[in-house]
Formats: C-alpha cells, structure tokens, sequence
C-alpha cells in the first residue's frame, strides 16, 4: 500500500532524545533522532548494542517516553501521556513480536492470541466472532491452534507470537530481533512470513543487528551511539519466500 | 478486562500449580476450620446450658438466703441462713402470681437397701416441687400433702441410686435406711442428666420437708425456696410480690436491705451461659489467629508467584494490560484462593464438629451464619494480604518485566 498524503504517517519522531539517570552519571541513549516511516513500509532498525536500538525500541512501543523531542504514532501524540494512556495506546495501534517469543506457557497457541483482546477497551471486537482463528490461520498455524508451546517449535512459536501481533490489527508491529532465537532456515520463513503480511499492507519496524535479515526489509535505518547514521533504501532487497524455494530445489 | 475472563485467568494460574496452591490454602482451610469448630462447640455448650436450666423447672424463681449486696458490699448469696419453713409457707399462702412453692432442705447421707449403700444428697421437698421441677417419676409416685402433714417415712429415690442400688428390681415398695432411718421407697424419678455444672441430678433422694426436719437434719437449715409462676410473663410480677411478702416474713424495715436473693432462671441462666460464651470467644480469638497466619502464607506464595511471573506481567503490560489490569489479576487471584480455602475449611469445620460431637457427645451446634462470616472473613483475607503483592505486580516497568529472567 503507498503512503498516501492525506494519512499521517504512522511514526514520526522529531529531536527525540532520551537520557537515563539524569544528573551527573546522566547516559544519553538517543541524542535528537528524526523519523517518519509511512504506513505500509517495512522498515529495518540496526546498530550494534549500546547504538541506543533497544531504547528506540522501546520508545516507539510506547513502553518508555522521551526525554525530549515529539513522537506522534499514527496522527496521535505520545508526549506527556499516563501510564494507562500508553497501555491503552498499546493495545489499539501496536503489536509486539520479541527475540523470546515470550508466549505464556502452559496456555494454548489460541488463548495466546487472543490474549490482547481480553485487555482491549475500545469495544471494537465486542459481541464479534474471534479474530484469533483467523489470525493464526494467517500465520499458517490453523492446525496448531490448541497446541501449548511447548509442543511447538521455535519457528512455531514466533508465528503464534506474529498472530498474537496481528490479532488486533495494529497499525504497526514492532518486532525486536523477531529471529534471534532461530536457525537460519527457520528465520528466512519467519521473514517470508513478515514479507507476506507487509505486502498486505501492514507496517512492520524490525530491530536486529544481522545485515541479512534486515536486507528483508525496504528500508534500513542505522543507528550508532544515540543517532541515526544512515537511513536508505534497500537496493537488492531479499525474497525470503523466493530464497525458500530455491533452497527446497536444491535440496 | 470482562470480569468472567479474570476470574478464568485466575482458576487457571492456580490450577496450574495445583500443589503449591493446596498447601497455601491450606492455613486459611486450619483457620475457617478450627474458627467453625469453635463457634459450634460453644454454640454447642450455651445451647446445653441453656437446656438444662430449662430443665431446672418451668418459670421457676429461686429464693436464697443472704443478699448479694448490703449497703454496696456484695455478700455472696447464702450468706445468713435466714430461710425458713413459716417463709415458705407465707409465699405460698399470699402467693397470688404463684402457682407452686416449695422448700428445699439439703442434707447428704448413706442409704442402705436393696444391693448395698450408697451416698448421696437428700432433698427435703414438699409435694409442689415435682410441679416446679416439671419432674414426673418412672415407676410409683411422688409423695403427697398427707405424706407431708403426717410426716411419713417415704423416699422417692432418683434414677441414679435406684440404679445403683437396685438394678435388677424395682424398689417401689422396699425398705431403705436413711442415715439409719428406715423409709419406704414410694417412687422412682425419670433420670434428668447432668446440670451445667456437670452434678448428676438423678443422684439424689427426695423425702418430705417434715420429716427430713423430724428424722434427719435435726435444725431447720433451708437451702433455698423455689417456687413457679403460672406464666413466664408473670416472672417480674411475682419477683416483686415475692420480695415483698419476703420482706414482711423477715420483718424488714423500709430502707433496710434485702437479706434475701431472688434468681429466675434466665439469671442462671445467663450466668451460666455468659462464662461458656467468654470461653468460646477466647477459643474463636484464638482459632482466628491462624486464619491471620494463613493470611501471610498467601501473601507470601503471591510474592514469589509475582516475581516468577514477571516476565508474563510484562508481556501483558507490553500488550495493552493497564497496572490496574495486573493489579485485579493478582487480586482476584489470591482471593480465588482464600475463598476456596475458606470454603472447604467450612466443610472440614462442619465434617470435624459432627465428628467431635460423635466421638466425645458434646453438644456442637452448627450456626449457618457461621459458614458465612467465614467465607467473607477469608475473601476479606485474601483482600487483604493480596494487595501488597498485586500491587508490586501493578507497579513493574513493562520494559523490565520484559527482560526479566
């Protein structure tokens, strides 16, 4: 989906700066970053650690606020918010994937995903049918659906915590090192899987430090030291599901 | 959040550590359980109490030597022996609230007969006292005005001694000797039990007043008078008619003290019951200790559960799960607990107080409030010692819950 003029993009960060234990040991983890991804993009975030990635992170999952500077997501301005103003912001316009999964265990794949529906106060899925099946369906997992996880596999389990992402339709999903935990093969079908759902017209931002997951994404912005050091295009841009495919052949 | 999936959540993470979950129940069931089986055995003991001093007679009034208080001194009851037959015989003369009065003249002494001997307590009575008592006799009768007026010999013997001394026969018409008197046994008494203060009333016989004055005690010593009204609403009437014909009896100046007591039933009664309910309440206190104890164990399993789970209380922050989303969680969670625990600490309660009463013959009465107050005494627990710990799980960062290992 282009980016339209008359829709806000869905993040823009202007001079935002976050700085922990103000005072004399005061670190300044993002030091003035400028940033607008539009809907519909696939955006990467990279860095090596202490480039001030994870704060980044954390910031546009409205789970930390700025120091300074403005954040709007989605046309609404996160500056100044409350603690449940934030959760509420959450649960209507973000969705998480993380480096653990993080699912609950002992809890099935489907109450999983229909985890953030239960905190959901806009009233929107109210005496509606379930987004959950649809959701894992879309991640491939329909036949998984009352699987614990632990009975199921690392690639698995990352689609469930996709679906769970999904459920809500965010308009952005926010996936911290989606593939950290995963064998390469395993990652190239979790990328084929973000592909697919960006190319639906979902906005995705991935943080990871590995060069050829973010080549996944249509963009690549780099980070180093609290600031923005690069921000392009991605020229030869992978086809995770092409990539699948090829290596089926070969083997 | 929907309440319904709260509570869901809750059942769920509990079930999920079944044996951790029983064992911290396990204080609030000792607690609600030991509080029950204490209200039921005092409830119990009052209720007996109260039975037996019904027992005691119909709207009986009591009238004791010596006044409990001259001039703001308490002097005891029974202080001056200053009860005496032309007394007794006035109150039932002028008497117009009083259906029956009756002396009674205590004396012990050992009756010889039938199997052996045997010592017990001799009551010297006139024949109203077997109304009074509300007393009828298992075999025989009791003795009459003319037994009384022409001082005969006769002996109605109470359950005990007849059992005891003739256990294969019936004593009606056999001879005895009381204190080396001989009498004629003329009735059994239908056994009474024990009173409150645990005497055998059934160990005991009965002769009349005038030949217990001729043949046996040899002075006019009387215990007490009894008499009954003719309804419990005469009670207060006839305390004051008995009071002052009393007091004309003892030739007592206006302003001078009563040298006399009188006690209805509902004063024995009352005495009797206030030290069972002062016994039953310091039990319960106690009892209630260990459901405070129970109290911390769950706080205790909900802080450690808090601190295990703080990954999960991140993901549901990170998800959109406001504090107070956290908070009630844990809340309803630890509440879950305490009431379940409260619930089969009643049924324990209830399963112990039907045993106890079973194996040992107390009395336990089982009051249905009870069961009650217990539940919402331990909801209040779980309310209580759970809100620390949902707070603290309120309060995390999502940011380190997440990161949390």
């Amino acid at each position: 989906m282009p980016a339209m003029t008359a829709t806000p993009p869905v993040i823009r960060l202007e001079a935002v700066t976050r700085v922990y234990n103000a005072g004399q040991n005061a670190v300044q983890a993002l030091a003035g970053i400028d940033l607008v991804i539009e809907a519909g993009e696939m955006v990467a975030i990279m860095g090596a650690s202490g480039s001030g990635k994870s704060t980044m992170m954390n910031i546009l999952g409205c789970l930390d606020s700025p120091t300074g500077g403005r954040y709007e997501l989605d046309g609404t301005s996160v500056t100044g918010l409350t603690r449940n103003e934030l959760a509420d912001l959450r649960s209507r316009k973000l969705g998480f994937v993380f480096q653990g999964f993080n699912l609950l265990s002992r809890t099935t794949a489907l109450e999983n995903v229909e985890l953030p529906l239960l905190y959901d106060r806009s009233g929107r899925f109210f005496g509606k049918e379930s987004p959950a099946p649809a959701a894992l369906r879309r991640v491939g997992l329909a036949e998984r659906m009352h699987h614990v996880p632990s009975e199921l596999s690392g690639g698995q389990q990352q689609r469930v915590a996709i679906a769970r992402a999904l459920v809500t339709s965010p308009s952005l999903i926010l996936a911290d090192e989606p593939t950290g935990n995963l064998d390469t093969r395993t990652s190239v079908e979790i990328m084929a899987l973000f592909q697919e759902l960006n190319a639906q017209g979902i906005t995705i931002v991935l943080v990871t430090h590995e060069h050829d997951i973010a080549e996944h994404a249509r963009r690549i912005v780099e980070m180093r030291d609290g600031r923005i050091v690069r921000d392009t295009p991605v020229a030869n841009r992978r086809d995770a599901a092409r990539d699948l495919a090829a290596a089926g052949a070969a083997a | 959040m929907r309440k319904r999936a709260l509570f869901g959540i809750a059942t769920r993470s509990i079930l999920r550590n079944k044996l951790r979950t029983l064992l911290t129940m396990l204080g609030i069931v000792i607690g609600v359980a030991a509080v029950i089986v204490m209200v039921a055995l005092g409830q119990g003991a009052q209720s007996m109490i109260e039975q037996q001093i019904k027992g005691l007679g119909t709207n009986m009034l009591m009238v004791m030597a010596g006044s409990t208080s001259q001039g703001g001194v308490s002097q005891g009851a029974g202080t001056f022996n200053r009860l005496t037959i032309p007394d007794a015989e006035k109150l039932a003369r002028e008497g117009t609230t009083l259906a029956a009065v009756s002396p009674v003249i205590f004396s012990r002494g050992q009756l010889i007969g039938g199997a052996g001997n045997w010592r017990t307590s001799i009551m010297g009575v006139s024949p109203a006292y077997q109304a009074i008592r509300d007393w009828s006799t298992r075999s025989g009768s009791f003795f009459t005005e003319a037994d009384l007026r022409a001082v005969r010999r006769v002996v109605v013997l109470g359950s005990t001694v007849a059992d005891a001394l003739f256990p294969d026969a019936d004593p009606v018409g056999q001879q005895v000797q009381l204190r080396n008197v001989p009498f004629t046994v003329i009735g059994v008494m239908t056994p009474k039990g024990q009173t409150a203060g645990g005497n055998d009333q059934d160990d005991t016989v009965i002769i009349p007043y005038t030949t217990a004055q001729a043949h046996l005690a040899g002075h006019s010593r009387i215990g007490q008078i009894i008499a009954s009204t003719f309804s419990p609403g005469d009670i207060p009437a006839a305390q004051e008619e008995i009071r002052s014909i009393m007091r004309e009896s003892h030739k007592l100046a206006p302003g001078e003290d009563d040298d006399f007591t009188i006690r209805n039933q509902d004063d024995i009664a009352a005495a009797a019951s206030g030290t069972t309910r002062v016994m039953s309440m310091l039990l319960a206190a106690i009892a209630s200790i260990s459901l405070v104890v129970g109290g911390i164990g769950i706080m205790n399993i909900m802080l450690v559960s808090v601190t295990e789970r703080t990954r999960e209380i991140g993901i549901r922050m990170a998800i959109g799960a406001r504090s107070g989303d956290v908070l009630a969680q844990f809340l309803v969670e630890s509440i879950v607990i305490s009431v379940a625990g409260g619930l089969i600490g009643i049924v324990l309660g209830y399963a112990a107080g039907i045993g106890l009463a079973r194996a040992t013959g107390w009395a336990v009465a089982m009051p249905p409030e009870a069961a009650l107050i217990a539940v919402l005494f331990s909801a209040a627990v779980g309310v209580f010692f759970g809100f620390y710990p949902a707070r603290k799980a309120a309060a995390l960062d999502p940011i380190q819950a997440l990161r949390y290992e």
